[in-house]
């Protein structure tokens, strides 16, 4: 059993860059999220067409972020890409 | 050209391997989704199967080795191929009647292992490159995305704490969908080149193709289609356990569970280390569960899924090598086991039936049961 060579760098690469982007989409969707709800919570109050507007601006920004992602990862995915 | 009958066997059982892998993964990608209720689980298994037929087509670099380098492949004969299937096979079908996710690709190699072993001696098995390619990414797989699950579900839940309940949960549902077919997709475009490789393999050293050829067409396709055909008969008994066994998963849990796992396995392909699908995606959402506030986690299911881990590869070894100790005696050999084979699956699908998990109750309980509970009408 000599010599196993175990790369434990690459597996850290690894770990490092799933926390990244792992946690990195996930923080992102949850702000998309929530502002979405505020869009729709100001919709109800008297003067919400501001907090309205903000909340809407939130999502549209977070979730193209989310969506560039997902396209990477089909970049990676999809051999006939590269 | 001709074809031996043992050639011919070997492809038909690669192909019912394939549909045993298909069945056992549907859980990594879908369970979360049909617990939540983000996909209804007939459309959920649906997609799954387009998505790795899809896959299949997509990625058809073939493997070069049957192994991996985890065995002397010079030694490998389409004999000790089929008893390392044969011992993949009835794995997978003992794990999926408990329940339980465990590596198919793990349970290959366990089988080719184990089938190498008796048929060539020990020598011809690299035990360091098990080590390096079986037991450190099995232990790290769940680790790593466990970790990254349990923080992204901390952070999702504590961003959205003011956000309305209804919007949170429609927006991580709608989320989570896209992160499993991505998990799906992944998985076509990984396990099914598995299978490709297998059959182009041997009918290479069969002398059917010429070396170094790519899959001819019908076997990315056959392969393509024993794989989607398996995601989508959908291993109901194991997306019990992944959605509802281990934890009770809401959909910001299940979207960074889905999430995780995507990011870790894409990671690992493309930074070549190389973890297993069905260990991120557990720890993934074992990782949710440690992530949430409050959520219950069933760590006797969990200890469970960690016990048939550790013994994937042995026990596949074992069934693998009898199996090719048999089947290398010749035909006659190849098809008392493909008999004995046949009658177990039988035998293992009717024992299902008793308890049976389907597309209408897989959420209806957290556990998959051996035994039928005890009926009103029998106690009294």
């Amino acid at each position: 059993m000599a010599g196993i060579e175990i790369h434990w760098s690459g597996l850290f690469k690894v770990a490092e860059v799933s926390l990244l982007f792992g946690v990195g989409i996930v923080a992102v969707f949850a702000l998309g999220v929530l502002g979405l709800s505020k869009a729709e919570a100001a919709k109800s109050a008297p003067s919400g067409s501001a907090a309205r507007a903000t909340g809407l601006a939130t999502a549209g920004v977070a979730f193209a972020a989310c969506c560039a992602a997902l396209l990477y990862g089909l970049y990676l995915l999809i051999p006939q890409f590269h | 050209m001709d074809v031996s009958l043992l050639v011919v066997v070997v492809i038909i059982t690669a192909l019912a391997f394939d549909f045993t892998n298909g069945f056992h993964d549907t859980a990594n990608a879908m369970a979360t989704s049909i617990a939540t209720g983000a996909l209804r689980p007939k459309v959920a298994v649906a997609i799954a199967g387009v998505l790795n037929l899809v896959g299949a087509f997509l990625a058809t670099e073939v493997a070069k080795t049957i192994s991996g380098g985890l065995v002397d492949d010079t030694k490998v004969t389409p004999a000790i191929v089929f008893g390392g299937l044969i011992g993949a096979i009835l794995w997978n079908l003992v794990t999926w009647l408990f329940g339980l996710p465990s590596s198919s690709s793990h349970a290959l190699f366990g089988g080719l292992i184990g089938a190498v072993w008796v048929a060539a001696g020990a020598g011809a098995i690299h035990f360091d490159v098990v080590v390096e390619k079986v037991l450190v990414p099995a232990v790290a797989s769940p680790v790593v995305c466990g970790v990254v699950a349990a923080i992204g579900t901390f952070l999702a839940y504590r961003l959205t704490r003011r956000a309305r309940r209804s919007s949170v949960d429609r927006g991580f549902r709608h989320g989570q969908t896209l992160s499993a077919s991505m998990v799906a997709l992944a998985h076509g475009t990984g396990d099914a080149q598995k299978t490709m490789g297998i059959i182009t393999l041997v009918l290479i050293s069969s002398g059917n193709l010429a070396s170094k050829s790519g899959p001819p067409w019908w076997v990315v396709l056959l392969a393509g289609l024993a794989i989607a055909a398996g995601t989508y008969a959908g291993g109901w008994r194991i997306i019990r356990t992944m959605g509802k066994g281990i934890t009770d998963i809401e959909p910001p849990q299940g979207f960074a569970a889905e999430t995780s796992s995507t990011a870790v396995l894409l990671a690992s392909s493309h930074l070549g280390f190389a973890l297993s699908t069905t260990q991120v995606c557990a720890g993934g959402i074992l990782g949710s569960g440690i992530g949430r506030r409050l959520a219950e986690i069933r760590w006797t299911v969990a200890r469970r899924m960690a016990l048939a881990w550790l013994f994937t590869l042995p026990l596949a070894a074992v069934v693998g090598g009898l199996a090719a100790k048999v089947a290398v005696s010749g035909n006659g050999g190849v098809l008392l086991v493909a008999l004995v084979t046949m009658s177990a699956v039988v035998a293992i699908y009717v024992y299902s039936r008793r308890t049976a998990v389907n597309a209408d109750n897989v959420n209806d309980s957290a556990a998959v049961a051996l035994a039928p509970e005890p009926t009103l009408a029998a106690a009294a």
